[in-house]
């Protein structure tokens, strides 16, 4: 949401900027030990608190006359279930609630951008953290190490289904097929390296996609703040024109705030269920014999 | 805007997630839901055979209700045909009671016709051997012409 926060003294490209920094923290040397506290406690406090719920209505559910809260908690399972049940045809024992955990989660977790923009950072900034991105999906670290896990689950699906042996050989000898050992044998780095791109595009494009929308999302949010705040600075000058110029400003950008946010309320859903759904589609490939 | 150490922090809290919701979530809710399923269906298998029961029962008392009354109409038309034959019956006896008194009657009065009859005729012979005797001046011993009496009686009577 575009309520703006600017710091004293602070530019609009620095508030931009100030936005897109992490509150990290650094755990060994190089640049790969450091770690976003933010997107970590708020993906795993997000992904507590939906699961939880879950958790909690599974240890309650009857089997009798459900009440309202385990019939809207079963409405979303069989939702999950049905989706699943379309697109995987086989033991979804294991499949579905990975279905169930990942919609649940990238969707708590996108639906935190529908949160004030300037909210969790001024609560980080009461507590002394100069930093803090409220909505995980926006780092690619979240998003990628999602995949990667759906990258692993791909390949441990792949084994149980044709075991090790024949997932290998299927890496050399498909999609391009040969009956003579010669051509097989010709054939055998082009079939590798096709095989490769398409194990690696897929998590690359599933987490691409996912911090693409949001972070785009996000950045819009913020330049609507900025003209919020913008407008909200013209309105303190002195003179007419810049007074109703100022009004104008703040005015669109509470309407802008406003059409992005319903927008984003189908953006976040969307987003959960296509990487929920591609997930199951990747899964139900690899299972598959060429 | 680099992968660093989040990117493996994240990795092991979603195998956590998963594992958490493969194990703990998922079977009991799912378990729940098909329960409950079982159930429905159940109760409408149930409601279906209560209902073709019912159905069956409804027939069934229908047929007996039926048989019931062909029953009742056929015995009363039985108590009216022993009505019938009673009456049929207390009417022949009454006039073979009739007939029979009839006849009884008759026989007296012929017994009665005959006695008056044969009384005459003996008096007639008296008075025929009387007059007889009158008329040849002497008794005429009975004994001696009983044989003629007799046949004088026959033809009187014929």
């Amino acid at each position: 949401m575009s309520i703006g926060w600017l710091a004293a003294g602070e530019t609009p490209a620095e508030y931009v900027g100030h936005h897109l920094k992490h509150l990290s923290v650094r755990i060994g040397e190089g640049p790969f030990w450091v770690v976003h506290l933010d997107s970590l406690l708020m993906s795993a406090l997000i992904g507590l608190l939906g699961l939880g719920t879950f958790f909690f209505m599974a240890r309650r559910a009857t089997p009798g006359v459900p009440g309202k809260f385990q019939a809207f908690i079963e409405l979303a399972v069989e939702f999950i279930d049905t989706q699943v049940k379309d697109v995987f045809h086989g033991d979804r024992r294991f499949v579905a609630p990975l279905a169930l955990t990942i919609f649940v989660w990238v969707f708590l977790m996108n639906a935190l951008k529908l949160l004030p923009l300037d909210l969790m950072p001024m609560i980080a900034h009461g507590l002394g953290a100069e930093y803090f991105r409220a909505v995980p999906t926006t780092d690619l670290n979240i998003t990628l190490a999602m995949s990667s896990t759906v990258l692993l689950l791909m390949f441990a699906f792949a084994i149980k289904a044709k075991g090790a042996a024949g997932f290998g050989v299927e890496l050399f000898t498909a999609p391009f097929h040969a009956h003579s050992p010669f051509v097989k044998l010709l054939l055998a780095p082009a079939n590798f390296a096709l095989n490769l791109i398409e194990y690696l595009s897929k998590p690359v494009s599933l987490a691409m996609r996912l911090f693409g929308n949001m972070y785009a999302g996000e950045l819009v949010f913020i330049l609507i703040a900025l003209l919020a705040m913008a407008g909200g600075n013209l309105l303190a000058l002195d003179g007419l024109g810049a007074k109703a110029g100022g009004l104008l400003a703040f005015l669109g950008a509470v309407l802008a705030g406003a059409a992005w946010s319903i927008f984003h309320i189908l953006v976040i859903t969307l987003q959960a269920f296509i990487f929920m759904i591609l997930t199951v589609v990747y899964l139900s490939m690899v299972t598959e014999h060429h | 805007m680099s992968i660093n150490a989040t990117f493996l922090g994240q990795l092991i809290f979603f195998a956590i997630l998963i594992w958490f919701s493969w194990k703990f979530i998922w079977p009991p809710l799912m378990n729940a839901i098909e329960e409950r399923q079982k159930r429905i269906a159940e109760g409408l298998a149930a409601s279906e055979r209560s209902k073709k029961a019912l159905q069956e029962s409804e027939a069934e008392a229908q047929a007996m209700l039926r048989e019931a009354r062909a029953k009742a109409s056929e015995i009363l038309e039985q108590a009216h045909q022993r009505a019938r034959q009673i009456v049929e019956q207390a009417r022949e006896e009454a006039l073979a009671e009739a007939a029979r008194q009839r006849a009884a009657a008759e026989a007296e009065l012929e017994q009665a016709v005959h006695r008056a009859r044969e009384r005459l005729r003996q008096e007639l012979a008296e008075l025929v051997v009387l007059g007889a005797g009158r008329v040849l001046g002497r008794e005429i011993d009975p004994m001696r012409h009983r044989e003629l009496l007799a046949q004088l009686a026959g033809e009187f009577r014929a």
